[in-house]
């Protein structure tokens, strides 16, 4: 018993660095609301699949941005997908440097790109890394016995 | 059988003919007979010893006598030819007539010799039998006196166990005894209550006999029956013992039905006065029941309206005198409506007719309720009130809220009311098996299981405390101890009856526990709660609960168009929860080819698309 409630807490103390942290934000927690008993894994099988979208855009990305004539509308259009996904799953940082790279995307500036590029990457590896951790969290706790004290 | 025609000579002949019986008879009756057998002898009838004799020897020696007789006189007649001469032929004849005579009567002597003995034992034989008869006789006579009497007796049985009536065996006895001994007089003695004298009590002739009493070891009653005037015989004693014996069975029979035929009316009496009593109380409660429902809405009415206009009448502009007045009025009426309000709910809970509104509840909002009620009182007073819930303490609980709060309320009133000083504390938090069993509450049996917990919440206050012989005495209706009653009487002295009774009612224990006088005191109450089943039944601004039954949009039919895959996931997940039917396409064509399929009417909605920012659809 005291086990499931130390783990929670612990989950608890994450999921909120994580808020504060802003690698997460309100549409996150509304995800959680979208799960329950008859559709458990929702947001774990989102998750995956924001993941999944999310690698192969970023491998365009950079593909396309190595192309010796850029087609910026291409770029947009792939920033635009990511951005869209990454605030479907509520992860506020990633889609912040989205706007920015979009808006670089539009002035045709390559270095914004590019460094734009770059800091999504870090962004998204950073937030991939926090939420592998918290599903861990969550599954120690569930395998403990306890429930999921949402909203966090 | 003996005394009917005495026996003919055949029978005494055919009993004479069996020797050796009667010689053994004869034998042992000579001994004693013999003497009187041998004078009788000398009077016997002559021709009857003839006739024995004919008969006993036949008719030889019946000849002989005859043939003597007639030769004798044969011969005394010839004699009288002799008397003057006569002739030779005579005189022959007269010698051959002697001679023969002569010859006859040697061989009857002769005979006789042989046969006089038996003759003679013949006739001793004929007295012992006659004495036989004449014993057998007066033996049979006693037989018959003797079956008499046993018929009497069955009588006289019969009479007395066929009544079970004490008088009438008693009087049965008296006169069937007097009928059978032939008796004068009969008197019946029995002993005393003391066993030490014996008291007369029925007579037969005498109506009312006077209570004599005799001690029942004087000798004279030994003696009545052997110096009496009348001659009793061993039958008759014997008659009157048997008598005796089944007139005491009877008695006592007679006694044990007098017993319970008392002992059942006794009960019948018994159960008629608690069938009346059962009834008079059943109309007690129902007129008692009656008179609360009536007096429940009549007293609450105008005290109500007391209260209401007092509190009306604090607000206008009043004269400081006026205002104490009215303050008055409005501090004794609240007291009062309490009082009417706990006496109502007390009776409830007396005959068990209250039970609990069970309903799911906030119950940390519960305590923050009572919290808010209190801290104006307490900061009056100027007690610090601190709340502690622990963290595992449910949010929600089942139970009956109102009457929860009316416990923890009244508990931490009193708290309050009773402390001039210090702080207050209150504790709340799930009580497990330790805590739940307490060495005060030896029958208080938690049990603990799934879908229930016990809630354990604790006020502790610094103030007057009480003295712990007390203690029991809190929990019962109107007492109050003497430092209460006179020093802070405005405890109305039902609360703590009260609670103690809802309590019990959520099968929970209460108790207070104090050190002393002026050391403070702690009251504990632990109630059972129930768990709600579904855990997340907190509000949700944002969405309603995920209930596929009740939705704004039932059965609303939606094809979300979104080329990444991530937010098309998200947007059918939200119209799934708002109870939308809903099919997925991620690009134009499949778009139509689902649309064609069956939709006769279509709204279209605007989907952020990078290729198109308006879609058209045709159709």
């Amino acid at each position: 018993m005291d086990s499931v409630v130390q783990l929670q807490r612990q989950l608890v103390d994450y999921a909120g660095q994580l808020f504060n942290e802003g690698f997460l934000d309100e549409q996150f927690n509304q995800l959680q609301q979208l799960q329950d008993e008859s559709n458990p894994d929702f947001v774990v099988e989102l998750v995956t699949l924001f993941f999944e979208d999310s690698e192969k855009l970023l491998n365009e990305l950079a593909k396309d941005l190595e192309q010796q004539s850029i087609d910026y509308r291409k770029i947009d259009a792939h920033v635009h997908q990511l951005k869209g996904s990454s605030s479907s799953i509520g992860v506020q940082r990633v889609q912040k440097v989205c706007i920015a790279f979009r808006n670089y995307c539009e002035e045709r500036n390559i270095e914004g790109c590019q460094k734009c590029l770059q800091q999504v990457k870090n962004e998204y590896s950073l937030v991939k890394t926090k939420l592998e951790t918290l599903f861990k969290l969550e599954q120690q706790v569930l395998a403990a016995g306890g429930s999921i004290p949402w909203p966090m | 059988m003996l005394h009917t025609q005495p026996p003919t000579f055949q029978e005494r002949i055919k009993s004479l003919s069996q020797p050796d019986n009667d010689h053994r008879e004869g034998s042992k009756v000579d001994d004693g007979v013999g003497g009187g057998n041998r004078r009788d002898v000398s009077h016997v009838d002559i021709t009857q010893e003839i006739g024995f004799l004919g008969f006993y020897c036949g008719q030889w020696v019946l000849v002989q006598f005859g043939a003597f007789i007639v030769l004798c006189g044969a011969t005394h007649l010839i004699n009288l030819w002799t008397f003057g001469m006569h002739s030779r032929t005579v005189a022959v004849v007269m010698t051959t007539a002697k001679v023969l005579t002569a010859a006859v009567s040697c061989a009857t002597a002769l005979m006789l010799v042989h046969i006089i003995p038996d003759l003679l034992s013949v006739k001793t034989r004929e007295l012992f039998l006659k004495n036989k008869a004449a014993e057998l006789d007066r033996e049979m006579g006693l037989i018959r006196t003797q079956e008499e009497t046993g018929r009497h007796v069955r009588m006289l049985t019969h009479e007395i166990r066929s009544t079970l009536d004490r008088h009438t065996i008693l009087k049965t006895t008296l006169v069937e005894l007097g009928r059978t001994l032939a008796l004068e007089e009969c008197a019946l003695w029995m002993p005393t209550r003391t066993g030490l004298e014996l008291q007369l009590s029925y007579t037969l002739r005498q109506q009312n006999p006077v209570g004599y009493t005799v001690p029942i070891q004087l000798p004279v009653i030994n003696q009545v029956f052997s110096n009496s005037a009348r001659q009793w015989h061993v039958h008759e004693l014997e008659l009157v013992e048997v008598v005796a014996d089944q007139v005491a069975v009877a008695l006592s029979h007679a006694a044990i039905l007098e017993e319970s035929m008392r002992a059942r009316d006794l009960l019948m009496e018994q159960n008629v006065a608690l069938d009346h009593a059962r009834r008079e109380a059943e109309t007690a409660v129902r007129a008692r029941n009656d008179f609360l429902a009536v007096m429940n809405h009549e007293m609450r009415t105008p005290m109500h309206a007391v209260i209401a206009l007092s509190s009306l009448l604090q607000e206008t502009e009043l004269t400081p005198e006026q205002r104490l007045m009215v303050e008055t009025i409005l501090r004794s009426s609240n007291l009062l409506a309490t009082l009417i309000n706990d006496v109502l709910d007390l009776s409830r809970l007396e005959d068990g007719s209250l039970q609990l509104d069970l309903g799911s509840f906030d119950l940390h909002a519960v305590f923050r309720e009572v919290l808010n009620l209190i801290k104006p009182i307490a900061s009056v007073k100027k007690l610090p009130v601190t709340l502690n819930l622990a963290p595992d303490l449910p949010e929600y609980a089942i139970g009956d809220e109102k009457r929860l709060m009316q416990t923890i309320l009244n508990v931490i009133g009193n708290a309050v009311k009773f402390s001039k000083e210090g702080s207050i504390s209150i504790t709340a938090f799930v009580a497990k098996s330790e805590s739940l069993r307490d060495s005060r509450a030896p029958d208080f049996f938690p049990v603990p299981s799934d879908n229930h917990f016990y809630l354990r919440v604790q006020v502790k206050d610094a103030g007057q405390g009480i003295n712990p012989p007390d203690i029991p005495k809190l929990f019962t209706k109107f007492a109050h101890t003497q430092t209460l009653a006179t020093k802070n009487s405005r405890g109305s002295g039902l609360g703590l009856a009260i609670c103690k009774r809802f309590v019990n009612l959520m099968e929970g224990h209460i108790w207070i526990e104090s050190e002393g006088l002026g050391k403070g005191c702690m009251a504990i109450f632990i109630v059972k709660l129930g768990i709600p089943e579904n855990t997340s039944e907190s509000k949700n601004p944002f969405l309603p609960k995920a209930n596929h039954g009740q939705t704004t949009f039932p059965g609303l039919k939606v094809l979300v168009l979104d080329d990444n895959g991530v937010s098309r996931m998200v947007t059918k997940e939200l119209l799934v929860h708002l109870g939308c039917d809903v099919t997925t396409a991620s690009s134009r064509d499949e778009c139509l080819h689902v649309v064609s399929q069956d939709h006769k009417e279509l709204e279209m909605f605007h989907i952020d698309l990078a290729q198109s920012k308006h879609f058209y659809l045709s159709k």
